[in-house]
């Protein structure tokens, strides 16, 4: 258990770090760099919160396809690449009020707990109960995401076209 | 195979009487396994470099490497890893150092952690995880990311167009190259490598055919394997580090060892990719064995595993270099448009088919196909009929 417990914490520290680099840091393609190294760690967070499933996705959803279109779209355009980013803009303040307000909220539902934050369930396997679960009980909010996505990437199509 | 699980077994009850604690039981496993795997891809990826050069030297009427060592140049490969890591290290001074440094790790720790979940022989793998193949799916496309940084941080116009090619490449190949794994996985009904080969050892397609996935699910084993070409960047896909135009693509301004670790993980990589192959759609160390004198059922049983296993992999690696000295590069507008209108759309049919399949059951299967090839019929009917008229316009 308490090796679980120290895994957890470097992992923590590590997720942390990487985020700070990338919030934090003037170079955007080195923020993007972070950001998969962030990714990477929270997918660690998962496995031990015993969801592999969840943690494979996340590297080969997020690692291995969002952040590579990121890096992607920085490169192409060179002048960001090129030069520092600022850091801080104007809303400083108010970004300051809204994660204040989110860490509050986690810590309240994390100290007080919130009837949904339970622990592992230590399932044998947890894929095919994901699967059975997104295909039953939850079918309408993943149709809803479905048709979501669906209209985002034809927006984005729209959006990129040039009228000929 | 039982006789590790025994000298496991005989590690653990060693350990526990002198009193040491578990976790250094298991960090010293930990440490074995991944020596073995080390020492395995270094011995595999120098192997496969000498005959990949011999492979080529002999498509092209030529020898190849042949002073070095005595038979047929044997020791080339050693002579030239040796160079490599004896050669000066060279940073470029406009590069960015820390991921200049990182990117070769990266590319390697991804080649290398995909070796955790392959099944050298029966109940041969270093952890049967539930989710093997989407583990290694997952892993092995963080190779990219290591390419990206590597094209970046070298602060050179070639390294990054080789690095923003070789990310749409990966990007738009990986779709059609998961949705066709998802075939083999559908009918094993599970995604850990090790059951996946037990199915296909346990069935048989009819009656005298291997129960291996190659038979029912031959369109998915051709969508994976030219996909794997292109998530190994090798011809004809490689056009991230197209000599003749980028000059060596993303790794340019790498040299000497870091260039080595490079070379390295593409090696690793295309046994990687064999590894999956041979697991999902050729019955991975199924074959076919018999006793050997003064061994055990198991330990003949395993030894024939693995070189069963071995076999087919190296068959396919000597399809791939095959490939690769006989076919011309393709144009990165061919190859984006041969990934998402072509492989995309078979792959989901696959898909789709194997499901309806696995659904219908024994009974119902026949039903299903007759179904399948009536509805083909009709549509290779009316697009023939649309072409027919759209000729009769054009020639109107």
């Amino acid at each position: 258990m308490e090796i679980k417990l120290a895994i957890f914490y470097v992992l923590a520290a590590f997720t942390l770090w990487a985020a700070g680099v990338v919030v934090l840091g003037k170079n955007i393609v080195r923020a993007a760099v972070a950001l998969i190294f962030a990714f990477c760690g929270v997918a660690g967070l998962y496995v031990t919160l015993e969801a592999e499933f969840l943690a494979a996705v996340q590297v080969l959803i997020y690692v291995g396809g969002i952040t590579i279109l990121l890096l992607f779209a920085i490169m192409l355009t060179s002048r960001i690449s090129a030069t520092a980013s600022r850091v801080v803009n104007d809303q400083v303040a108010l970004s300051a009020i809204a994660g204040a307000g989110l860490l509050a909220g986690l810590c309240y539902a994390t100290l007080e707990g919130i009837p949904a934050l339970v622990g592992p369930p230590h399932l044998p396997e947890t894929s095919p109960f994901l699967g059975r679960a997104l295909l039953t009980t939850y079918a309408l909010p993943f149709e809803v995401v479905s048709v979501l996505l669906l209209a985002g990437m034809v927006g984005a199509i729209v959006l990129a076209r040039k009228e000929s | 195979m039982m006789i590790f699980a025994d000298l496991v077994q005989a590690l653990y009850a060693f350990t526990t009487s002198w009193g040491i604690p578990y976790v250094v039981f298991a960090l010293v496993v930990m440490t074995i396994q991944v020596g073995v795997v080390v020492g395995y891809i270094a011995v595999a990826a120098m192997f496969l470099i000498w005959w990949e050069r011999k492979i080529s030297a002999h498509i092209q009427v030529r020898f190849g490497p042949m002073r070095v060592g005595g038979w047929h140049g044997w020791a080339q490969s050693i002579a030239d890893g040796i160079k490599l890591l004896l050669k000066e290290d060279i940073i470029p001074a406009g590069a960015d150092r820390v991921v200049f440094v990182l990117a070769p790790m990266v590319v390697f720790a991804a080649s290398l952690a995909a070796y955790v979940t392959i099944p050298w022989g029966p109940g041969l793998i270093v952890r049967d995880l539930n989710i093997g193949i989407l583990y290694m799916v997952s892993i092995s496309s963080l190779a990219v990311v290591g390419i990206v940084m590597a094209g970046w941080s070298s602060n050179n116009k070639y390294s990054v167009l080789g690095a923003i090619r070789s990310a749409a490449q990966a990007v738009s190949y990986e779709v059609p190259m998961v949705v066709a794994l998802l075939g083999p996985v559908m009918l094993a009904g599970t995604m850990s490598m090790g059951r996946l080969v037990e199915k296909q050892a346990q069935g048989s397609w009819l009656g005298i055919l291997p129960g291996w996935y190659v038979f029912p699910q031959l369109l998915a084993f051709l969508i994976y394997l030219i996909c794997a070409l292109a998530e190994c960047n090798r011809l004809p896909f490689d056009i991230p580090e197209a000599e003749s135009e980028l000059v060596a693509g993303f790794h340019v301004e790498y040299s000497g060892m870091r260039f080595a670790i490079f070379f390295l993980a593409e090696y690793a990589n295309m046994f990687t990719v064999a590894a999956i192959a041979t697991t999902l759609f050729l019955g991975g160390w199924d074959g076919w064995w018999v006793r050997l004198p003064g061994l055990s059922p198991e330990l003949s049983h395993g030894l024939f595993g693995l070189a069963w296993f071995q076999g087919k992999c190296y068959f396919l690696i000597f399809i791939m270099m095959w490939l690769r000295w006989t076919l011309a590069r393709v144009r990165v507008d061919q190859l984006m448009d041969f990934s998402w209108k072509v492989l995309l759309p078979l792959s989901f049919a696959n898909l789709v088919i194997t499901g309806w399949v696995v659904v219908a059951g024994p009974q119902g299967r026949l039903v299903v196909l007759g179904i399948l090839l009536v509805l083909a019929l009709t549509i290779g009917l009316a697009v023939r009929g649309r072409g027919r008229a759209a000729t009769v316009v054009a020639r109107g």
